[in-house]
C-alpha cells in the first residue's frame, strides 16, 4: 500500500525506535504534524517555545541516553533557528537527526515565503545533510541519516523535506541494512599500534591518562577504570570527559586545561607518557601548544583520523573505538608478567600528592553566597546522583570544578561551541528521557535569559527540572577576562536590568525561590529538590568571585593564576 | 609544497560545495580544481591542486576522507603520475605577426581553433611548464582573453600491478600516518 511522505517519515521513525521528538510546527511541515496525530500513541512530540530549544532538547536527550535525538522544525526561520544547536551538537559529537520543512521543490530558489537554503547553511556544521527530492528516496535517506548520526564519530545529520515530497505518495519499504561505499568508520584499532602502545605504557615511569568525551560516547568507562587501576595510572579528564572516570577515585586528578586543577596541569606537563583517549587536544586543554606536555611520548586513541596530529604531534596514533582499543590493551597486558605497580608508581603519585596541596583560595569576606558552596551543596544533597546540565561561562566552570561527577552522562554541557542558553532546553531533553531522575541546570543570570522561554515547555509537560541561577548581575566570565586582561574596564558586561526571577518562575507556573544569604542556600536547595515540578532558584552570589585556577589564553599550562 | 590530489566522489548535487567549503572553512588553499564524471555516472573525479606543508596536506587528505560523499583520496605528489592542462587563448595576429604566431603554435603542437581578421584562437595541451612557456611566448603579441582548465592527472600504472579501478568500494588513504 502506498503511503504519503509524511507517513513514510513517521514509519521510519517508528522503525528506528524513536519515541520522542522535539519540535515546533509551521506551514512547510503542516502535513507531518497532521500525520503525527495518528502516531501519538508511539511517538511523543514535545512542543518547545523556540526552535533552538528543540535542537538543544534533542541534544540533551541524546547525551543523556546515548540514543539519537530527533528534532522537527519548519522551513526558513524554523530551520535557521536550529543552526546554533546543530553546531553545538557537531562540536561535541552528539547524534541528532534534524528534520526541516522546505518549500515545494518547484519553488526552491525562488525566494519563496519562509525559504532558506538550510542544506547550504548547515553543510559545515553537520556530519552530513540531505535534501529529499523524491518521495521514493525518503526511507533510504532517513535510514542513512540515523546510521550516520550514531556510527563512527557521531554527529548531527539534517534532512530537508520539501512540502510536495511530504504530500506525495510511494510504496513504503524500510531498508533492513545499510551499506555506504563512501562511509566506513574504523572501529578496531590496528593491532600492531596497540601492542606498541602497551609496550610504551609498560615502560613509562610517570604516565598519565587524559580522557575526553570519546570515552563517554563509546561507553568505555569500565575499560578505562580497569586500565588505570591495573597499572596505577593517574587520570585527568577534559570538560567533556567528566564522569567517565569516578571523581571520587584516588587516581583522579580533576579536569585539566584553562580552569583545570593545579595537579592535573602539572602532571600533564611533567608526565613521560601521555595516553589521550577520545580527546582532541583542544586549545582550552593545551594552552600554549609548544609548552604542552613537552617531555612526553604521546599515544592518541580516537575514532576520527582528523583529530590525530591536528594540533599536537603524537608518537602512537590509534584510530578506532575507545572501548574496543582499551579492551585489546587490557588483553595484551594480561599476557605480560605482573609487577607491583603500586610500589613502582609511588614516587610519581607522591609528586602528584605534593602538587595537589596547591589549590586556589576562596575568599570568605562578607556575608555573600559563594557559588562554589552552592554547587558543592547541590552535590551533597543529590548524592551525586543527578543529571547536571550547565549554561556557559563561570557557572559551567564552577560546576566542572565543584560538583563531583562519578558516572558518565551525568554532566551535559556545551563544551566545544560554548553555547549560552544550552542548559535549560538540554535539561528538558534529559528529563524527558529520564522522568524519575533529578535533572538540574546550573545557570548564570546571563545565560538563562537566552532560552528562558523553555520554562513554559517544562511546565506544560510536567518536567520537574530544577534551575539554579548563580546570579551575579553580570556576564561573569567575560567580566572576569575584563578584570584580568582589560584593566577592569567592564565594557557591556553588567546586566543592570534583570527580571525578578522568582516572579518570572511564578508567571510561567513554576516555583521560584531565592537565597540572598549563605544560610539560605541549603533550605532553598532542599525545598527545590523536594518539589515535584519545575523550580527556578535564584542565588544572589558574590559578584566579585572569579574562576580559579586560570591559565590565560595562549599561556603555558604551568602559568596558572591561583587568586 | 604543491600537491596534486585526485578524489573520487559520489556524483551528487552539493559535493563540489562540500569539498570547496572544507577548504575555505579550514583556511586551506585551492590553486585549481577540475571535476567531471567517470565511466560510472554515479562517480565523479576531482583533480585538485593545493599548497601546504606536510601537516596541512595530511589534514586536507584526512578531512577530505571524512566527507561522507568522498569515496577515495589519492595524493599523487611523490608518486609517478602524468598531468596535463589545456589552455585556450585569443592572441593578436596581424599581417606582420601571423607567421610568427603560427610557428609558435606549431612548435608547441597547438592548434588554431578559430580565426578572425585580427585574432587567432589557439589551444595547447601539456604539463604546466609547457603551457606556461607557450603563454609567455605569446604575451608580447597581445592576449586579450585566456582560459585554462587547471590540471588533470592520472597515476602511471607499473608493470604487473593491477589497474586501479574507479569503482573501488573501499576508502583508502594513500598516506596512512596511523599505520606506518
Amino acid at each position: 500500500m502506498e503511503k504519503t511522505g509524511a507517513e513514510i517519515l513517521l514509519e521510519c521513525l517508528r522503525q528506528e525506535g524513536v519515541d520522542t521528538i522535539f519540535g515546533f510546527p509551521g506551514g512547510a511541515v503542516l502535513h507531518i504534524y497532521d500525520a503525527l496525530m495518528r502516531y501519538a500513541e508511539e511517538i511523543r512530540h514535545v512542543l518547545v517555545r523556540h526552535e533552538q530549544g528543540a535542537i538543544h532538547a534533542a541534544d540533551g536527550y541524546a547525551r543523556a541516553t546515548g540514543k539519537v535525538g530527533v528534532c522537527l522544525v519548519t522551513s526558513g526561520p524554523g530551520a535557521t533557528n536550529t543552526v546554533t544547536g546543530i553546531a553545538t551538537a557537531y562540536m561535541d559529537s552528539v547524534p541528532v537527526v534534524i528534520f526541516t520543512g522546505q518549500v515545494p521543490t518547484m519553488l526552491i530558489g525562488n525566494d519563496a515565503f519562509q525559504e532558506a537554503d538550510i542544506v547550504g547553511i548547515t553543510r559545515p556544521c553537520t556530519k552530513h545533510n540531505y535534501l529529499v527530492k523524491d518521495v521514493k528516496d525518503l526511507a533510504t535517506i532517513v535510514k542513512q541519516a540515523f546510521y550516520l548520526a550514531r556510527t563512527g564519530r557521531p554527529g548531527p545529520v539534517l534532512v530537508d523535506l520539501p512540502k510536495d515530497v511530504i504530500s506525495a505518495s510511494a510504496e513504503f519499504n524500510y531498508p533492513a541494512k545499510i551499506k555506504m561505499r563512501s562511509y566506513n568508520p574504523t572501529y578496531q584499532g590496528h593491532a600492531g599500534q596497540i601492542k606498541r602502545a602497551v609496550q610504551l605504557i609498560l615502560q613509562a615511569k610517570q604516565p598519565l591518562i587524559y580522557a575526553g568525551g570519546g570515552v563517554v560516547i563509546s561507553n568505555a568507562s569500565k575499560e578505562l577504570a580497569a586500565l588505570a587501576q591495573k597499572l596505577c595510572i593517574p587520570v585527568t579528564t577534559t570538560l567533556m570527559g567528566l564522569g567517565c572516570f569516578p571523581g571520587t577515585h584516588p587516581l583522579f586528578l580533576g579536569m585539566l586545561g584553562m580552569h583545570g586543577t593545579f595537579q592535573a596541569n602539572m602532571a600533564v606537563t611533567h608526565c613521560d607518557v601521555l595516553i589521550a583517549i577520545g580527546a582532541r587536544f583542544d586549545d582550552r586543554v593545551t594552552g600554549k601548544i609548544e609548552a604542552f606536555s613537552p617531555n612526553s611520548k604521546k599515544i592518541h586513541i580516537d575514532i576520527d583520523p582528523t583529530s590525530i596530529s591536528k594540533n599536537v604531534r603524537v608518537e602512537i596514533p590509534i584510530v578506532g573505538d575507545a572501548k574496543n582499543i582499551l579492551r585489546s590493551c587490557l588483553k595484551y597486558l594480561d599476557e605480560e608478567p605482573s609487577r607491583d605497580w603500586t610500589n613502582l608508581r609511588a614516587p610519581w603519585l607522591a609528586q602528584i600528592q605534593e602538587w595537589a596541596k596547591t589549590t586556589p583560595s576562596v575568599s570568605r569576606r562578607g556575608d555573600c553566597i559563594k557559588p562554589q558552596d552552592v554547587i558543592q551543596k547541590i552535590y551533597e544533597l543529590t548524592g551525586g546522583d543527578a543529571i547536571i546540565t550547565t549554561e556557559v561561562g563561570q557557572n559551567q566552570m564552577w560546576t566542572a570544578q565543584f560538583y563531583t561527577f562519578t558516572r558518565p552522562r551525568t554532566l551535559i554541557t556545551s563544551g566545544g561551541l560554548g553555547t549560552m542558553g544550552f542548559g535549560l532546553p538540554a535539561a528538558i531533553g534529559a528529563q524527558v528521557a529520564f522522568p524519575d531522575k533529578m535533572v538540574i541546570d546550573i545557570a548564570g543570570d546571563g545565560s538563562i535569559q537566552m532560552n528562558i522561554q523553555e520554562l513554559a515547555t517544562a511546565v506544560q509537560y510536567r518536567l520537574p527540572v530544577k534551575v539554579a541561577i548563580l546570579n551575579n548581575h553580570c556576564l561573569g566570565m567575560v567580566r572576569q577576562w575584563q578584570q584580568l586582561f582589560c584593566e577592569r574596564r567592564y565594557s557591556q558586561t553588567l546586566l543592570d536590568v534583570s527580571p525578578d526571577f522568582v516572579k518570572l518562575a511564578e508567571a510561567y507556573g513554576a516555583l521560584g525561590l531565592r537565597a540572598t544569604k549563605p544560610e539560605e542556600v541549603e533550605p532553598v536547595i532542599r525545598q527545590a529538590l523536594s518539589t515535584p515540578r519545575p523550580v527556578l532558584m535564584d542565588f544572589l552570589i558574590d559578584p566579585n568571585e572569579c574562576v580559579y585556577p586560570m591559565v590565560p589564553a595562549g599561556a603555558a599550562l604551568t602559568e596558572m593564576l591561583l587568586v | 609544497m604543491r600537491h596534486v590530489i585526485s578524489i573520487l566522489v559520489n556524483n551528487q548535487p552539493g559535493v563540489l560545495s562540500r569539498v570547496a567549503g572544507l577548504f575555505s572553512g579550514r583556511g586551506f588553499n585551492i590553486e585549481s580544481l577540475n571535476v567531471a564524471e567517470t565511466l560510472d555516472p554515479t562517480i565523479s573525479r576531482m583533480t585538485l591542486v593545493t599548497v601546504g606543508n606536510d601537516q596541512i596536506i595530511e589534514q586536507i587528505i584526512k578531512q577530505l576522507n571524512k566527507l561522507v560523499d568522498v569515496i577515495k583520496v589519492m595524493d599523487l605528489t611523490g608518486t609517478d603520475y602524468v598531468d596535463r592542462e589545456m589552455v585556450m587563448l585569443r592572441v593578436a595576429a596581424d599581417a606582420n605577426s601571423k607567421a610568427e604566431v603560427l610557428r609558435i603554435v606549431d612548435i608547441f603542437r597547438g592548434r588554431v581553433v578559430d580565426v578572425s581578421p585580427k585574432y587567432y584562437t589557439v589551444e595547447v595541451t601539456g604539463d604546466e611548464k609547457k603551457v606556461q612557456a607557450f603563454i609567455d611566448l605569446l604575451v608580447p603579441f597581445g592576449i586579450p582573453e585566456i582560459v585554462r582548465t587547471g590540471k588533470v592527472a592520472i597515476p602511471r600504472v607499473k608493470k604487473d600491478s593491477p589497474i586501479p579501478g574507479e569503482t573501488a568500494g573501499k576508502k583508502t588513504q594513500e598516506k596512512s600516518p596511523e599505520h606506518p
